[in-house]
């Protein structure tokens, strides 16, 4: 049993970290306020290898492992976590499935480019009457001859304003069900491919969503991730991987909280001491840092597990699960700590509490990650 | 990074896993009724080198390590609460006597705790007005012709009426506060030494709980451990590791508690279909699951920590208070699950419900556990 960071995992935290605060933290607040895109951020991102960290180098990754790539998204998100997600979807959403299930050309084309983060992936499953419960997907994909016709909206799509390729998911074949979903791959610039106005977000205000509209647009049978009807099959797998992004990104998120809760708690006097001197300041401090520290070994072992190739599902899903509800916890402790300064602009944890709202909710809200821990249980 | 475990700490679980099953499980709920100290089992444990994991075996001990050890607490603790914590404090206490004790208290206690021979090792820090605050403790030991004098009272110390070995700390020096208590190995059966009254507890009732009155007990120069005037750092040292024992007998619990639930989940029907196929419960469910997963991960990497020779007082300190306060919620669950059910004997969860409960205050409340942790978040440099 190890459970630490290996010297090139502890090199690639203290990496990330150093760039965090001075490239991240300095501007995220107005970010946030501006609801702006960080474009020098993400291109910095993908000079350090950051926008596809488990990609192997000759696809145009860093080639590390998993971990690695948490460990990345905590300290990322701890410096701003809408560059996470931006991040995150990149990494997790968009070359990893690629990476997975894509073939030879596939690779060339539509990974390469992204993993060396030339150019920006998104992932497309949610609908407007969908979104955990992808049976009832509505966007479809008509065969005709050697091409495919694509009908239907997808919204809540990270990086859909600025996305070159989006993965689309459709139904193929209403009759099979799940097994009648296929994924495909939609360049940006393709006809009848149009994007709403970003929307106005509580948190995660520096990346950017919105609603993409499909019409009637053309697809060649080469664009097609996977077998037709694999769609289910690869959204799924993906979601495993992502919920490790997202886990990693409440983790950050929490962990920023907890700092400045640290440091204004040492600085801010009452009754004559240092809070820090109160039991009930400790104690929440105390509370804080142990469960941040549990998230981060539900975390690394689901992360472990998919570096060793086996199924992680269920360990994805309870750290995603327990990360981002810890994450609520701890950023409004966090608020409570600073008082009044907890709930203006002045200070970052207001910030993050609004940050950290998301994490229950986007890759399965916790709802759809107790469906499936549930499962696991009762079939173990 | 490896959370799968070596050969050898994946023998041991299994090792104590199969006995958990075999002879634990099927004896703990009449032992538990009948509040009766199962030597038989203890014995087994010591046959199984149970009772001294990370002891050394040049003494008899298992030298498998502190992983090996925090794994097997919570295969017994699954099975029985009670058996776990007897086993925790006798591996304690042969733990601290490794680290603190002579050679010549080494040879002597060590195989026989290892073995089974002597039932049990008993810890006595805490006192009827001295727990969390061993500085205002009044027991003292006062050297006369030689030899240490002790005089005065400890309470709830498990297993003090079939130990074998008690380490026993007294004030050396009243003048000195900290600085001035020293732990002492005390034999059971030294004149002097009398066991006062079995404590009635609502859980944990097959391991035994007394009070120990000490009336003149006179015990060699040789009997302390470490130095005199070092008692507390002893002490210290040994919770920091009696933590592990500890969060490691709450994650049993838990996962004690999840395998009852699921069990009675699918077979209990409400509304024509199991109760398994609802939501109100199958979240449940999974809810224990993440915390057992998390107390069980914050537990291995404390001794993990510990077998490396890493700090690892923090991390102790926070594996026991999500350990023990998760149990509280796990278990208290696994009665709602089980309905009216939960309520009476006929099934394993309201003796977990009772057994979980003292797992926040001994060993250091989860208060105490707090304070450890702010004082090392609030004492680093950042």
């Amino acid at each position: 049993m190890d459970i630490q960071l290996t010297e090139e995992q502890r090199q690639v935290r203290e990496l990330c970290r150093q760039f965090a605060d001075s490239e991240l933290r300095p501007n995220a607040r107005k970010w946030d306020l501006d609801h702006q895109f960080p474009a020098d951020a993400v291109r910095k991102l993908a000079e350090m290898g950051l926008m596809g960290v488990a990609i192997p180098p000759e696809l145009g990754g860093a080639g590390m492992d998993n971990v690695s790539y948490a460990v990345a998204m905590e300290e990322i998100s701890r410096g701003c976590a809408g560059t996470g997600v931006i991040m995150s979807v990149n990494n997790s959403l968009y070359c990893d499935p690629i990476y997975k299930f894509g073939t030879e050309e596939q690779k060339r084309d539509f990974l390469v480019p992204f993993a060396r983060g030339e150019r920006l992936g998104a992932f497309a499953l949610t609908e407007p009457t969908s979104g955990s419960d992808a049976a009832e997907m509505r966007t479809v994909a008509v065969k005709k001859g050697n091409e495919y016709v694509l009908n239907g909206t997808k919204n809540f799509i990270t990086n859909g304003p600025q996305a070159d390729v989006v993965l689309v998911f459709a139904v193929t074949d209403r009759s099979r069900g799940h097994k009648g979903t296929s994924a495909f791959l939609v360049p940006g610039s393709v006809k009848g491919f149009t994007r709403s106005k970003a929307d106005d977000k509580v948190g995660i205000r520096a990346s950017g969503s919105c609603t993409l509209f499909f019409e009637d647009v053309v697809l060649p049978e080469r664009f097609r991730l996977g077998g037709e009807g694999e769609g289910f099959k690869v959204a799924m797998q993906t979601l495993d991987g992502g919920r490790i992004g997202i886990a990693g990104q409440a983790l950050g998120i929490a962990q920023a909280a907890y700092e400045e809760a640290v440091a204004y708690a040492k600085e801010r006097k009452a009754f004559g001491q240092p809070i820090t001197q109160f039991q009930a300041i400790q104690f929440m401090l105390a509370d804080m840092a142990t469960e941040i520290e549990a998230a981060r070994l539900l975390l690394w072992r689901a992360a472990w597990m998919k570096d060793r190739g086996v199924r992680h599902s269920a360990e994805s899903a309870m750290a995603k699960l327990y990360a981002s509800e810890m994450c609520e916890r701890v950023t409004s402790k966090a608020i409570q700590v600073h008082g009044g300064y907890g709930y203006v602009k002045e200070y970052d944890v207001e910030r993050h509490w609004r940050d950290s709202r998301i994490t229950e909710i986007y890759e399965g809200t916790s709802e759809i990650q107790r469906l499936v821990i549930a499962a696991n249980v009762l079939k173990g | 990074m490896d959370f799968d475990g070596t050969e050898v700490q994946q023998a041991v679980a299994a090792s104590a896993r199969k006995f958990a099953v075999e002879r634990a499980e099927p004896a703990a709920a009449e032992a538990d009724r009948r509040a009766r100290f199962p030597e038989e089992l203890v014995r087994e444990l010591g046959q199984l080198g149970l009772l001294a994991v990370n002891v050394p075996s040049a003494f008899g001990g298992s030298e498998a390590g502190a992983v090996a050890y925090a794994l097997a607490v919570m295969e017994v603790a699954r099975a029985d609460c009670s058996l776990a914590v007897t086993m925790a404090v006798t591996n304690m206490v042969g733990e601290t006597i490794v680290r603190f004790g002579t050679e010549e208290q080494k040879a002597r206690c060590l195989p026989r705790l290892a073995s089974g021979e002597w039932l049990a090792g008993s810890f006595g820090l805490s006192e009827p007005q001295a727990g969390s605050d061993p500085n205002s403790m009044s027991t003292r030991a006062d050297l006369r012709d030689g030899r240490w004098v002790l005089n005065g009272t400890k309470q709830w110390i498990t297993s003090g009426d079939r130990a074998g070995v008690l380490i026993v700390w007294a004030r050396t020096d009243v003048e000195a506060g900290n600085r001035g208590i020293t732990a002492f190995l005390v034999e059971g059966g030294t004149p002097g030494l009398v066991v006062g009254r079995h404590e009635e507890k609502m859980g944990i009732r097959s391991s035994s709980t007394v009070s120990l009155t000490f009336e003149d007990c006179a015990v060699p120069a040789s009997a302390v451990l470490g130095e005199v005037g070092h008692g507390l750092r002893v002490a210290l040292a040994a919770l920091d590791g009696g933590r592990i024992g500890i969060a490691s007998q709450a994650t049993g619990t838990i996962r004690a508690a999840l395998d009852a639930s699921t069990r009675y989940a699918r077979e209990r029907r409400a509304f024509g279909k199991p109760i398994a196929e609802f939501q109100a419960i199958a979240f449940a469910l999974a809810d224990m699951r993440t915390a057992h997963d998390a107390a069980r991960l914050m537990t291995l990497r404390a001794a993990a920590l510990k077998e490396a020779g890493r700090p690892f007082g923090q991390e102790a300190a926070m594996a026991k208070l999500i350990a023990s306060e998760a149990a509280q919620a796990a278990t208290s669950k696994a009665v709602q699950i089980h309905g009216g059910y939960g309520y009476i004997d006929e099934f394993p969860v309201e003796r977990l419900f009772r057994d979980a409960r003292v797992q926040t205050i001994y060993e250091g409340t989860s208060e105490i556990q707090r304070l450890v942790i702010a004082r090392h978040i609030l004492s680093r440099g950042d």
